[in-house]
């Protein structure tokens, strides 16, 4: 009659921050130390439940590695299911790993400037995970919409002109994109009626030609709201703004909100349109914009002098990358895209932590922070962090600058290179070897190395203006909770390259399973009730 | 359990009422808050209060269901104004800050030049 409790594991990675952040309200703002050790358990906690739902599909607990919960008990396609397979376990794992890094550089600094940043964060993570396990077109809308109004809040933490402005700009373009988002669920729904993406997959094959037309204008129109948070060209021009404005650890935070946007699309677009009657439509469309993406990303990397929009512009290309590979249309990409999105993400998030501790080079005294404080009207004035400094500040912040323009440019030997390094292997053997290389590879290879080169260029620039060019550097004070997250961050990259192998090994399963449909249609049919329903005692 | 449910929402709707009647505005909008989530679970269970009933699902020859109106889209669009209306409430916030930090409403935090 009841569930074995390891099914609930599915839904921990929702209900903990969800518990975790509205107790966290409850704490007065004084107590920064109780509320952060909460926070902190609760993303542990977050860690090991990922960690543990990696395991369970991985060693297939459920079979084909795809665990179901079905909320509420409803038959699948009436109620909402929850979906846990290898992709979604990976993504968990990379947003708890980079939550508790995010989380821990907070500690002495960023999340005593205004109030609740820990609620919010537990918020921002609950919207996340769920738009991971999600399985429903709706639901999967409302966890967009508890990720945006968290990080509403989150990007206009520590309140200043600056930030504002930024924001303002970053919470009408998502607005709009959350219509968009509700025009296509319900054009959608109006055609299908289902908004349960699996079967979804599984009615396209019933549908007549009129309702397919308007079933794809809705995926597009849906489209367009995951495009514009993963900041397709010409939709993404809020990005790096919103970067360079946002405090770093929230910054941290927003560059996997960018990868959900392409997290969706991979899920959806290989679910409806890898097979079956509408087979390849659309990812031209994805091909050509992440191109145009890769495109813009490259200028504004040269373009930029701000290591804040540096990083923005770093995020727009690895968007870029991700967008074409998947738009490419062959299945032995994905595992690769998947790769190169967790070494881009990692590196990325600790570039732009990094940022704000070799800023301290420059401007000791941080203005920013004291005209913030001023604006709030926060009692307890963190200012600088108190507590022992570590020694070789310099070199530390020379050498993981170093790992981060590695990583983030794909140069040998970090993980950035062994990603890029298999997207132009998989490029160049095609499985079909008979239809030999089209042209679009020939421009898709140059132009990742051409980003990749104007990456080198600009964090160079950066590089030799900052560490060589100061005169007399002073050794910025940094703690080591600042220090560690960005150690381990790039450890993660590190481990990453040595572990090339298992790790491609894995992400090979989950795209494989991916690039079939049809296990998960099977899965979702078969998914059980637990218990007699009142319909089938009837029967 | 009709009771619970009953006494939940009139605790809500009345601490809403008596919020409502306080002078500041923030306990105002806290009070309408209440009242609008009471009101939503009171549609919401207008539908009858049951436990492990089976959703809506006709069996062969029944009656047609396409001569009744589909229920998903209102469920839906309920959602959906509840949500849209809560990020333009917090949008609405943003503007008043910036209003008061920048000194201005302009959407760039300053006046263009003339």
């Amino acid at each position: 009659m009841s569930l074995p409790w390891v099914q609930h594991v599915i839904l921990a990675p929702i209900l903990l921050p969800l518990i975790f952040g509205a107790g966290l309200i409850l704490i007065n703002e004084r107590h920064h130390q109780r509320k952060f050790f909460i926070n902190l358990a609760s993303t542990l906690a977050m860690l090991l439940t990922a960690v543990a739902l990696l395991l369970l599909t991985d060693h297939e607990y459920w079979p084909d590695g795809i665990g179901l919960y079905l909320s509420a008990n409803w038959a699948a396609p009436f109620g909402i299911v929850l979906l846990a397979d290898r992709l979604t376990a990976v993504m968990l794992l990379l947003t708890s790993v980079l939550a508790t890094a995010s989380l821990i550089f907070a500690m002495t600094r960023w999340s005593r400037i205004g109030v609740h940043f820990h609620s919010l964060f537990q918020f921002l993570l609950m919207g996340v995970n769920g738009a991971f396990l999600t399985n429903d077109l709706f639901n999967l809308f409302v966890f967009f919409e508890v990720m945006l109004a968290a990080s509403y809040g989150l990007v206009l933490h520590g309140y200043n002109s600056v930030r504002i402005r930024a924001g303002m700009q970053y919470i009408v373009v998502n607005l709009l994109a959350s219509f968009f988002f509700l025009i296509g669920v319900a054009l959608i729904y109006a055609t299908t009626s289902t908004l349960n993406m699996t079967d979804l997959a599984a009615r396209l094959e019933r549908l007549n030609p009129e309702d397919m037309v308007l079933l794809k204008i809705g995926v597009v129109i849906l489209a367009l709201a995951f495009l514009t948070k993963s900041a397709m060209w010409p939709l993404g021009f809020w990005l790096p703004t919103t970067y360079s404005a946002a405090s770093p650890p929230v910054a941290a935070m927003m560059v996997l909100m960018t990868k959900i946007g392409v997290y969706v699309l991979i899920r959806l677009w290989l679910l409806l349109f890898s097979e079956g009657p509408a087979a390849g439509f659309g990812f031209d469309l994805l091909l050509w914009g992440g191109l145009a993406t890769l495109a813009f990303g490259t200028i504004g990397m040269l373009a930029s002098q701000e290591p804040g929009r540096m990083a923005g512009y770093a995020a727009v290309i690895s968007s870029g990358t991700l967008l074409a590979a998947v738009g490419y249309g062959q299945p032995a990409l994905i595992n690769v895209a998947l790769f190169y999105l967790i070494s881009s993400t990692l590196a990325v998030a600790a570039f732009l932590m990094l940022i704000e501790l070799i800023d301290r080079i420059r401007t000791p005294g941080a203005a920013m922070l004291a005209l913030t404080m001023e604006a709030f009207a926060v009692e307890d004035k963190p200012g600088e962090p108190v507590g022992k400094a570590i020694p070789g500040a310099l070199a530390f912040l020379g050498l993981a600058f170093a790992c981060c323009a590695l990583v983030i440019t794909g140069l040998p030997p970090l993980s950035g290179f062994v990603a890029k390094f298999s997207l132009f292997h998989t490029l160049l053997n095609p499985v079909d070897a008979a239809t030999g290389i089209g042209v679009v590879t020939w421009i898709m290879i140059p132009l990742i190395i051409l980003s990749g080169l104007a990456g080198i260029i600009s964090l160079m620039r950066f590089g030799v203006r900052t560490f060589w060019a100061t005169q007399n550097p002073v050794a910025p004070h940094l703690q080591r909770s600042e220090v560690m997250p960005i150690t381990a961050l790039l450890l993660v990259c590190v481990l990453l390259t040595v572990q090339a192998g298992p790790t491609m090994a894995y992400l090979d399963r989950s795209a494989e399973t991916l690039n079939q449909p049809a296990i998960y249609i099977d899965r979702l049919a078969s998914s059980p009730v637990i218990g007699d329903t009142v319909l089938e005692d009837d029967q | 359990m009709e009771a619970v449910i009953a006494i939940a929402m009139g605790i809500m709707f009345g601490s809403g009422v008596w919020l409502l009647l306080r002078p500041r505005t923030f306990q105002v909008i806290i009070g309408l808050l209440l009242i609008s989530y009471a009101v939503n679970l009171f549609i919401f269970i207008m539908g009858r209060l049951t436990i492990n009933q089976p959703p809506l699902t006709l069996a062969e020859g029944t009656i047609d269901p396409a001569l009744y109106a589909d229920p998903m889209p209102q469920a839906l669009v309920l959602t959906a104004i509840v949500i849209g209306f809560a990020t333009t409430a917090l949008y609405l916030v943003v503007m008043i800050g910036a209003r008061g930090l920048t000194g201005t409403d302009h959407v760039d935090g300053k006046e263009t030049s003339r």
